[in-house]
């Protein structure tokens, strides 16, 4: 066997295991304070002050509601499947997460003389692999829903998956246009386009606002959130769910609206690109001009995650048959016709501006 | 038919035009609404700092008033008693001894006087009936309890402090009221 093969780089498997602990980390705070921001936000636009006893400005309060939630008594109803009660929140958790490996969050920094790539993992089929993953995060939904052995469940279950995957389609398609400009599937390509050039936005706004609705029914938010619809179905699919399988289900929600902002920024808005600033001109500030693009791409990222919330608390939800008129009968052709004016204007393009 | 008010509007049945259908432009205009009001000025009062002033009108906990030199005026009439439609009151009278006549103003007092709060409706009947001006319903209301004795109101709970004594306490509790 050849020898190279099985020398493993030690410091690149430390780099990587340090990098996913991070980014695993910083992602469950995140998800932690978007449901205080989602409460302080609900209130705000309700005229009202939200949590603020907590700490000051009730800074506190998702350590108060993390650790209210692991002290609740965990039941787990007796028709339901066991294996599958549990293993739904784990999924839908696991699911949630997995997508940040192949997101560029920065730069390359420069530890003791060594360039630190700022991504998990940079495989060329980057935006494949977030398709894969989303479209995995239905299995929670559908295992926990059906595991649950109750009818609303199950109903919510069938919702959710219906919903999932008529609108993964939008998506994919409006996708599509989007990689015919870049020609890349590579995240880290496509950032590095949009920093030398203008945003993708610039090119496909029909296409980001087609992902930004697909993305909304996509992590189940209002106002696509009938999979969880309170009033209608009584919680749905996590109605059984108590303490901190409640809680993952909860939080798989918040980590997957973190995830999607951030795929959001990085596809259509310059992911770490800092605007109105060549970043290739001040190579020199090293390891700052990293920590300035993690913190520009945080900051765009926080407006989408303000998005979120400011939709939630504006629609309300959209009664099933609108759900599906809207994703079958607008979305899809609205991104077909996208992606052919695209095609049309790439190949226009390639042929020198003649026809 | 004729609209009694103005403000009668007929309901709009026509079909959606293709802007409606997409949905987008009344949600833009939603979502600047609710941006508005994300500026706006709170309605929220924060409880226990801050509380809002009552009506002069109010009326909340009672209080068994004493006169200018700190005697109590209760003379243990049952008036008051007779006069609640809830029958919250309760009290037992008894005879003043001598010597006592810096405590109770007239020859009979209530030796027990209780008002269970969780029957009270807070109607301010009985400060009508009072002959004596001894029971008025005061600005505040009663506090939670975790157990339903604690509702039951003595006497060390409702008499107000000695203008003597305590006379920074008695101008609170007596409040706007004007002093008899």
């Amino acid at each position: 066997m050849h020898s190279a093969l099985l020398a493993i780089d030690l410091f690149l498997v430390i780099e990587k295991l340090v990098l996913i602990i991070g980014i695993v980390s910083i992602s469950l705070v995140i998800a932690m304070y978007e449901t205080y921001a989602e409460r302080k936000v609900a209130a705000f636009i309700q005229d009202r002050i939200g949590p603020n006893r907590a700490g000051p400005f009730g800074i506190l309060q998702p350590l108060a509601d993390g650790l209210k939630l692991f002290m609740k008594e965990e039941i787990i109803p007796n028709t339901s499947n066991r294996l599958l009660f549990i293993l739904g929140p784990c999924l839908a958790m696991m699911a949630a997460m997995m997508t940040s490996a192949v997101i560029p969050w920065g730069g390359k920094l420069n530890v003791f003389g060594r360039e630190v790539s700022l991504q998990i993992a940079d495989i060329n089929i980057g935006i494949l692999y977030v398709f894969g993953v989303v479209s995995m995060g239905v299995y929670g939904i559908m295992i926990g829903g059906w595991a649950s052995n109750n009818k609303f469940s199950l109903m919510a279950a069938l919702r959710g998956a219906s919903q999932v995957i008529s609108y993964e389609l939008p998506m994919g398609l409006s996708l599509i246009a989007l990689l015919m400009v870049t020609g890349s599937l590579k995240m880290s390509e496509i950032v590095g386009q949009q920093m030398d050039s203008v945003w993708n936005i610039c090119y496909q706004p029909l296409g980001f606002f087609i992902f930004l609705v697909c993305a909304f029914a996509e992590c189940n938010r209002t106002p696509f959130d009938l999979p969880e619809a309170e009033n209608e179905l009584n919680f749905g699919y996590h109605q059984e769910y108590s303490s901190m399988k409640l809680g993952f289900y909860l939080f798989a929600e918040y980590i997957n609206m973190f995830i999607s902002s951030v795929v959001m920024a990085t596809l259509f808005f310059g992911g770490y690109d800092v605007p109105f600033f060549n970043d290739a001109a001040h190579a020199d500030w090293g390891n700052w001009l990293v920590a300035l693009q993690g913190a520009v791409l945080l900051i765009k990222v926080c407006f989408f995650i303000f998005l979120f919330m400011w939709v939630r608390w504006t629609i309300p939800r959209f009664r099933y048959d609108q759900l599906m008129n809207l994703g079958w009968k607008t979305l899809i052709p609205l991104s077909l016709f996208n992606m052919v004016v695209t095609a049309a204007f790439v190949l226009w393009k390639s042929n020198g501006y003649k026809f | 038919m004729q609209a009694l008010t103005n403000r009668a509007k007929a309901v709009d049945r026509k079909p959606l035009s293709l802007i409606e259908k997409l949905y987008v432009w009344n949600i833009g205009k939603g979502m600047i609404i609710t941006l508005g009001h994300f500026f706006k000025k709170k309605a929220t009062i924060s409880y226990p700092e801050e509380k809002r002033p009552f009506s002069p009108v109010f009326r909340g906990l009672h209080i068994l008033n004493r006169d200018e030199e700190g005697r109590e005026r209760c003379t243990a009439c049952g008036l008051c008693a007779l006069a609640c439609p809830a029958e919250a009151i309760t009290m037992e009278a008894a005879e003043r001894l001598p010597g006592e006549e810096n405590l109770y103003r007239e020859e009979k007092y209530a030796a027990k006087y209780e008002i269970n709060m969780l029957r009270c409706i807070f109607c301010g009947l009985c400060e009508e009936a009072c002959p004596k001006d001894a029971v008025y319903l005061s600005e505040t209301f009663a506090p939670s309890n975790y157990q339903r004795k604690g509702f039951i109101y003595g006497k060390q709970d409702l008499l107000i402090p000695s203008p003597k004594e305590n006379p920074g306490e008695y101008q609170k509790a007596i409040g706007n009221r004007k002093a008899n």
